[in-house]
């Protein structure tokens, strides 16, 4: 089995027959993992506690009792999920050090099916960014960087110097996630979205990034930033192992009172072959400034291959979507200001040594451990919420946000069963380029084309497209229902076989896994 | 419009947190700026939206203690604690006003 293999269709298979064990699986990714150390996707790495769950694992195999497909399976999580034993940090001086007496709902999942825990991602401080560039422990370097592909397109003035500083950005704030996912040193691993931060980098990564129904995923446990948007993101390199993660994950969790009491049932996804009963919906107000021509004519092209089948395909109007963003930024920045109030450094994480009075410990703790963005919107977020501008910031963006998932009420009831947009502006920027703009001007820019999913709580997802003309992924985003994400799931695979993105072809990947790569046709969608 | 002296220390003082330098300052007044957009929409009739998931009731459960005794984990990633308590310096000792604390907003 190769470290590209898909989890459902090969990878579950090779260790119910013992053609590869899961220690052999789990070596092999830290061994990647060591040798693509530069790409700083993960902050911690937990060999020890891998490899241990790797052994426990191959008895159960061996004993012909696997827990289930994930059972073996290496995976990485974000690192503002809590994890016991492994240090929790949001890649923030706040929680440097800090390790966690508990698992996240949907770590401790990953756990009981046997999941293989390989470590924690890097992503911006307290998930706050687009490019996973402003943690502490710095940014992550997409592994396209480093491919043939992107390499081909560049043109370098030497050698050493096009390696050192023409390196792109993941995207964010889940970069260290789809990086890892990527760079094949896990088969899956667990983001967060609040504002697109599983699919922004998802599709910078070229891997399939799912947002889902807020409501459906525990988020017990996930370190919180905006409690009316946050879920837990699912990435994965194919769209069905994105459906045995979310199989595993979903449900009802008593510890998350904002998880829906329904019964979930997981699924597998159908080969679906006729889609002349699907109407796909193309929200106009998505062409929107900013979004390059390369991605417009690929939106255009993925439009009219859903036409070409048999599908109805629809110009659809939502029309508060320009004011999403500000919309958010008001009441992210709210929420913020109130979530970030319990870091006062008395009962976890860093603590001033300030002994003045409690408040003065308070602020010198909160001054040494947030940086600059986090503490801006703390800022932002206290000034909406002051009584002179409650009504008129606060309330008024709730108001708004009513009208903004109204108008997605009013699209799905028209017929309309999934929404077809970009995902981001344009292909992934070098580092030094993305860094020019501050963080805040950033994020306005890039959550644009995502944001108003969290807003209305809808299932999206984003499945790499083609490569751009630089030799970078380029993802398009599917919307779907509330709760709907079978459906969801089987139009974006569908979408994703018709598609056949490319493989990324890392130097790296080929020394560590001397397997014959799988044959990819040639019918690249660009 | 800029934003006060007087409400930028107040705003210091209720987050705990420092506005650093005039960078700090001056990507609050960009916020607002940005937030002001949202008095183009018309939201009248509107009801404020708290969650997606207005429609449904939270899950309630029996009232019974089914975990706690957890104080030696909780109090683990303490710095400062004494026996079972968290060890906090004195309250009630206001931060210092504007003029006698240092802050970036002195200058001001």
């Amino acid at each position: 089995a190769a470290l590209k293999d898909g989890l459902r269709s090969q990878v579950s298979a090779a260790l119910k027959e013992g053609r590869v064990t899961p220690t052999e699986l789990c070596q092999r990714c830290l061994a990647l993992i060591k040798t693509t150390k530069f790409l700083n996707a993960y902050i911690t790495v937990a060999e020890q506690i891998a490899l241990k769950q790797a052994e426990e694992s191959e008895e159960r195999y061996k004993r012909g009792q696997p827990l289930g497909i994930l059972d073996g399976i290496p995976i990485a999580v974000k690192d503002n999920f809590n994890t016991t034993g492994i240090e929790t940090t949001c890649a923030s001086n706040m929680l440097k050090g800090y390790i966690s007496p508990y698992n996240a709902t949907v770590v401790q999942k990953l756990l009981d099916q046997g999941a293989v825990l390989l470590g924690k991602t890097n992503l911006d401080e307290f998930a706050m960014g687009s490019g996973s560039t402003d943690g502490v422990f710095g940014p992550v370097r997409n592994p396209w960087s480093y491919s043939k592909q992107y390499k081909e397109k560049s043109v370098p003035k030497s050698h050493s110097e096009d390696e050192e500083s023409n390196w792109v950005i993941t995207g964010g704030s889940s970069g260290g996630s789809a990086a890892a996912v990527s760079s094949f040193t896990c088969f899956a691993a667990l983001g967060s979205d609040t504002g697109g931060s599983t699919r922004n980098p998802a599709a910078h990564c070229g891997v399939v990034g799912l947002k889902p129904t807020y409501g459906l995923i525990s988020r017990h446990g996930l370190i919180p930033l905006v409690n009316s948007m946050d879920v837990p993101g699912i990435l994965t390199r194919c769209v069905d192992d994105a459906a045995v993660l979310l199989g595993s994950l979903a449900g009802h969790d008593p510890k998350d009172s904002t998880t829906i009491q329904d019964d979930f049932k997981p699924f597998e996804l159908p080969n679906l072959t006729d889609v002349s009963k699907l109407s796909i919906g193309i929200p106009k107000e998505y062409h929107t400034p900013g979004l390059s021509s390369e991605i417009l004519a690929l939106w255009s092209k993925a439009a009219d291959l859903f036409k070409n089948a048999g599908a109805k395909v629809v110009e659809v109007s939502l029309p508060h979507t320009r004011y999403s963003i500000v919309c958010y930024h008001v009441l992210c920045t709210a929420e913020v200001a109130s979530n970030m109030a319990r870091f006062d450094g008395l009962e976890y994480g860093h603590r001033s040594d300030m002994k003045d009075s409690t408040e003065s410990m308070y602020a010198a703790t909160r001054r040494e451990g947030f940086n600059g963005v986090v503490r801006g919107r703390i800022l932002s977020g206290n000034y909406f919420l002051l009584k002179q501008n409650y009504e008129k910031y606060f309330v008024k963006a709730q108001k708004v946000r009513r009208l903004i998932a109204n108008d997605f009420v009013k699209v799905f009831r028209s017929g309309v069963d999934i929404l077809l947009t970009p995902t981001t502006l344009s292909d992934a920027a070098p580092y030094t380029e993305f860094i020019q703009e501050d963080n805040r001007t950033r994020s306005a820019q890039d959550d644009i084309l995502t944001q108003a999913a969290n807003m209305a709580g809808l299932p999206a997802i984003n499945v790499p497209t083609a490569l751009s003309e630089r030799g970078l992924p380029v993802g398009l985003q599917f919307i779907g229902r509330s709760f709907q994400e079978k459906q969801l799931l089987t139009v974006a695979k569908w979408f994703e076989k018709q598609v056949q993105f490319p493989v990324i072809q890392l130097e790296e990947v080929k020394r560590h896994d001397s397997d014959v790569f799988q044959h990819q046709k040639s019918a690249s969608f660009s | 419009q800029k934003v006060s002296v007087e409400v930028l220390d107040h705003l210091e003082h209720l987050a705990l947190v420092d506005f650093r330098d005039s960078e700090g300052v001056e990507r609050l007044q960009k916020a607002i700026q940005f937030a002001d957009q949202l008095h183009e929409v018309n939201t009248e009739g509107v009801e404020p939206m708290d969650s997606v998931l207005e429609d449904r009731c939270l899950y309630l459960r029996e009232d019974d203690v089914t975990e706690g005794n957890c104080t030696k984990e909780l109090l683990e990633n303490a710095r400062e604690k004494v026996e079972e308590y968290f060890v906090a310096p004195p309250g009630n000792i206001p931060l210092p006003k504007l003029d006698e604390r240092e802050t970036f907003l002195q200058g001001s």
